[in-house]
């Protein structure tokens, strides 16, 4: 074991000497207290440790022990419904040891090592099995925890047990007498394996109308919500959390409010998943590294939850990995790196910024798992950016521009007119639209990209008539026009709105939100034919089908919405009678 | 902390001198973060705070500042303990310095405590979700950006503007529905004027209410590096009002902008990489280490409600204090010149005004079934009738429709009665009542963002007939 002395403490980063031999991203205790970090830089015999615990009191000379293995999670049953800190300290087991306040030098196990899982096993003695290969199942919760052999083993089972097991007791025991448990240890910086990495194919659902229907990211598929502060990214994030049809969730809060996680927390448990009808909290870990807590542990809490999300991937399970917000991270990053004296590139970030968060971004994706079944996994990544003072150009906007499928700009003026999900349909865009429309066409939607797309072309030609009509009013426009500007309203009110807390329109299944927007598209029909019999615009949109489109979204029953289709026809014909 | 004990250390190897730091040679043991008493030559003592150390060097940032401060004959003695603050409950009424010493002239605390400044962060699960509404009796805030216990919740302000009045006022009227209160107010001055400063004081004492106030008192003369401390001790005292006497505190901060200028200041003197508009890189973190110390705990009875006052630099809410500020903080009330200058009277200009946790504090139970309704129309319609307002100015009132000239008057009024409300105290039925009046300038089918129900049953024209 590697023992050395702190010969410098500057904030977060403490140097040690003696160190010759550690290896890069070893973890370290630091100091009596053992305080734990982690090696970001190795210099002679100098290492430089970014510490993930508040390094007050820490004193030159005091030791540093390297612990010889890197920052690694624990996987296995008992993740689900936990609420950890950036380096998977449990936060409950934390309020037992300390109180209601974080202290430092704790060291608590990720996952309870005590508790007994029934463990079923699917192999039996003499099966010859690899990495990725499942051995059995344990309940957690609703969902079915498949146990994997780990990657890199491979060999003929001796013995496996069914039964009442300690994740720490072993399972299963090869002819080479490797034990095999219900815990897997895995670094965290490094992405788990997996046989192939497909193209995703299938859209993720989220109940959300302008996610789904406009601007769809894919299962396996990444996205980013970049947004100045107020304009509801949290919500946003919340709200795919709750409603995704992914089994799993894993939900980072990384720098960012207190109060946020505490929400989270209590509301999570009594929501229902739309699906399962299970409590959300039991598909959901947690992740709370608040903007309070100590910076590098902000840095790590991103990679702690991914590799969690993979863990679960590999059983051929969807997850949906939200990070709130990719721009903290970015911060610990920035400081850490200046602490470390590194020459800055823009805006103070560090250079390798960029590799960073395509190394991140890249790790989610859809892929064939390891083991001899064809399973299928997928992790989503949708990662919310807080450019400062709402201006996209800034570095970090700019690199996961780059890099990611999805991007749902949210807009600081519509959010002023609270204007919900605050998504700029201008800005924002979507690259998976024709990898997913298979899959559209398939599930019953077949005219879905012809409807969505006149959305689109209606939404843009509404802007431009916007700049003629700050120019010489809108009498000076013709009637056609004056109606497209009367149905873009309604697609932005009674469409793209959506209340995220409002008990019928926070989830709208996929075939509501097609009906819809069918519905209004029908509305703007009839009045281009009734037009061009020569009625006025005025008179229609007096009709009270106007009022009953605007309260679509209240309505839970589909069929009273298909109808409205023929209603509109019927009452759209009869002004053109009254004439 | 005059003695001098075997273990404290002290030397006069000060080598270098800059701006507020001073830079101590080749001293063994210092820990980082501790705090320094350093006594001039003239024996003037004062202290400092330890901001890195390696084998030969230790930075010590002075508090007071470095003038007089030599390196041949200062005394530098490290003391081993975090910077801390002597806590009492006998501190209502009484006035303190930045560092928490007493500054009216009275008898040093005698301490029931004595806690390291810096705090600990609260455990995200040890936090209780706020949910109790608080009645500011201002119309624009409970209406429409409703303020919860345990909330941290900004007013920014630009120069000029009168956000001390509307702070006052808001400390003044503050109540939850249907309790007693058991509440204190600490007041945390930073590089305010005297003259500011007094305001308070005077509004306080009018009121009746000095007696449940703490003072923290860094005015503008006072030494810039204390600001670092101060916010730190204030809430390190609310911290234990709040957690340990079971009170409702809230935490009066004005104004942040001087504190960010003092940390810029320090990061400058240490030569660091430094982020938008020379502020650190690290300020995020450093303000989150501050706003972050609101919120409930499970099981305590107490909270602490922050009201931080900032002073946007040209008004501009993009500017990095205000910018990071809001991305911590939950929700902001923003006051708006223009709307200073037409009268409303307080100008709080309700568009980019937010209150994150609204939702928690509202509803029925809590205040009223149709307040999240109202609220959601009110800022559509006033949203649309702003942005009519631009319209008229290029093409003349004449050219809008019928439907267009009601939102236009709908804007006006909702300034006038709504917003407008000076010393008043309004309940939030009369807000409510005002806000619904207003609604029905409007046509009724126009009140897309209420349920018919609530249409049925608040809408004046109902009401009456």
């Amino acid at each position: 074991m590697i023992e050395g002395f702190i010969s410098r403490i500057s904030g977060p980063v403490v140097l040690s000497d003696h160190m010759k031999g550690s290896r890069m991203y070893d973890v370290v205790k630091v100091g009596i207290e053992e305080l734990n970090g982690e090696i970001i830089r190795l210099d002679g015999d100098v290492a430089v440790i970014q510490v993930y615990e508040d390094t007050s009191g820490l004193k030159i000379g005091e030791k540093v022990i390297n612990t010889g293995t890197p920052l690694s999670v624990d996987l296995g049953p008992g993740l689900l419904s936990s609420i950890y800190d950036g380096i998977q300290r449990p936060l409950s087991l934390l309020v037992e040891k300390s109180g209601s306040f974080i202290s430092r030098g704790i060291s608590v196990p990720g996952i309870d090592m005590e508790k007994k899982w029934d463990f079923i096993a699917a192999k039996k003695k003499g099966d010859t099995v690899s990495g990725g290969d499942v051995l059995g199942t344990v309940k957690e919760y609703h969902i079915d925890h498949r146990i994997l052999v780990p990657p890199q083993v491979s060999g003929t089972i001796k013995e496996i047990k069914n039964g009442s097991y300690t994740v720490r007791e072993p399972v299963c025991i090869l002819e080479d007498n490797t034990l095999i448990t219900m815990l897997q240890k895995w670094p965290v910086r490094k992405g788990r394996p997996y046989r192939t990495k497909q193209d995703p194919r299938l859209p993720l659902i989220t109940g959300q109308r302008i996610f789904d229907s406009i601007f769809p990211v894919t299962k396996g598929g990444t996205a980013m919500i970049p947004g100045g502060f107020g304009t509801g990214k949290t919500v946003a994030e919340q709200t795919l959390a709750k409603w995704s049809d992914t089994q799993i969730v894993v939900y980072i809060g990384c720098g960012e409010r207190g109060n946020e996680m505490t929400d989270v927390l209590s509301e999570f448990p009594e929501l229902v998943d739309p699906r399962t009808k299970m409590p959300l909290m039991q598909r959901t870990i947690l992740i709370a590294n608040t903007s309070n807590m100590p910076v590098a542990a902000r840095e790590a809490s991103i990679y702690t939850g991914i590799t969690m999300a993979e863990y679960y991937r590999d059983m051929g399970y969807d997850v949906a990995l939200m990070a709130d917000s990719t721009s903290r991270w970015g911060e610990a990053l920035r400081e850490v790196s200046g602490r470390l004296e590194e020459m800055p590139g823009e805006e103070g970030y560090p250079a390798y910024l960029a590799t960073r968060l395509a190394a991140f971004y890249e790790r989610a994706g859809r892929v064939v798992c390891l083991g001899s079944d064809e399973r299928f996994g997928s992790v989503t990544i949708v990662g919310a950016v807080s450019p400062p003072g709402g201006d996209f150009s800034e570095p970090i906007t700019q690199n996961t521009l780059r890099i990611t499928g999805t991007f749902w700009a949210l807009d600081t003026n519509l959010a002023y007119r609270r204007h919900f999900p605050s998504v700029n349909w201008i800005k924002s865009y979507s690259l998976y639209l024709d990898s997913i429309q298979d899959w559209f066409v398939n599930s019953g939607f077949s005219d879905w990209k012809e409807i969505r797309d006149k959305t689109m072309y209606l939404l843009q030609k509404e802007v431009e008539l916007q700049e003629i009509v700050q120019l010489v009013g809108p009498d000076a426009l013709p009637e056609s026009e004056k109606a497209i500007l009367e149905i873009t309203r309604m697609i932005r009110e009674d469409f793209l709105q959506q209340s995220a807390y409002h008990e019928i329109d926070s989830f709208c299944p996929l075939e509501k939100q097609y009906w819809m927007l069918k519905v209004i598209l029908a509305f703007y029909d009839s009045i281009g034919e009734a037009m061009n019999k020569g009625v006025a615009l005025n008179k229609i949109l007096k009709l009270p089908i106007k009022a009953d489109i605007g309260r679509m979204k209240e309505l839970k029953d589909l069929e009273r919405i298909k109808v409205l289709i023929g209603e509109i026809d019927k009452k759209v014909a009869a002004v053109e009678v009254e004439r | 902390m005059s003695y001098v004990s075997l273990l404290t250390k002290e030397c006069k190897t000060v080598s270098y001198v800059s701006g507020p730091l001073i830079f101590v040679q080749s001293v063994k043991g210092v820990k980082f973060g501790e705090i320094a008493q350093i006594t001039l030559p003239n024996g003037e003592e004062r202290t400092g705070q330890v901001l890195d150390v390696s084998k030969d060097l230790s930075v010590v940032q002075v508090f007071e500042g470095t003038s007089g401060i030599d390196n041949m004959e200062t005394r530098v003695r490290f003391t081993g303990e975090p910077p801390k603050v002597d806590v009492s409950i006998d501190m209502l009424g009484r006035i303190f310095n930045g560092v928490g010493k007493p500054r009216d002239g009275g008898p040093d605390v005698i301490q029931e405590a004595s806690l390291d400044i810096n705090g600990m962060p609260i455990n995200p699960y040890a936090r209780d979700k706020p949910a109790d509404f608080i009645q500011t009796g201002m119309s624009a805030i409970d209406a429409l950006n409703t303020l919860v216990r345990g909330q941290k919740l900004p007013i920014f302000t630009g120069s000029g503007l009168p956000a001390n009045k509307l702070a006052a006022q808001i400390a003044r009227q503050a109540q939850v529905r249907g309790e007693g209160e058991n509440f204190a107010v600490v007041f945390v001055a930073m590089g305010i004027t005297y003259k500011e400063a007094s305001y308070f004081m005077t509004d306080f004492e009018r009121t009746g209410a000095l007696e449940r106030v703490v003072f923290f008192m860094n005015l503008a003369d006072d030494p810039t590096i204390e600001r670092i401390a101060t916010p730190r001790c204030a809430l390190t005292v609310a911290e234990y009002l709040a957690f340990t006497h079971n009170l409702h505190v809230l935490v009066i901060l004005t104004d942040m902008i001087n504190y960010c200028e003092a940390l810029r200041e320090i990061s400058t003197a240490r030569e660091e990489v430094p982020g938008r508009r020379g502020y650190p890189g690290y300020m995020y973190t450093d303000l989150a280490t501050i706003y972050e110390r609101a919120g409930r705990i499970k099981g305590k009875t107490g909270s602490i409600t922050q009201l931080p006052i900032l002073t946007m630099p040209d008004d501009d809410i993009t500017h990095p204090v205000p910018d990071l500020t809001g991305y911590i903080t939950e929700g902001q009330i923003v006051l708006s010149r223009d709307l200073f200058r037409r009268g409303a009277d307080p100008p709080i200009d309700v568009l980019p005004c937010l209150s994150r946790l609204m939702n928690l504090g509202i509803g029925p139970g809590k205040t009223r079934e149709d307040h999240r309704n109202v609220a959601d129309q009110l800022y559509a319609s006033y949203a649309y009738g702003r942005d009519l307002r631009r319209l008229v100015a290029i093409v003349g009132e004449e050219a809008l429709t019928e439907l267009d000239k009601k939102y236009l008057k709908f804007a006006d009024e909702f300034e006038k009665r709504f917003i407008t409300q000076g010393d008043e105290n309004r309940s939030l039925e009369r807000t409510l009542e005002i806000g619904w009046d207003l609604m029905s300038m409007l046509p009724e089918d126009e009140l897309k963002r209420i349920k018919l129900d609530f249409i049925k049953k608040y809408h004046p024209a109902y009401k009456k007939g």
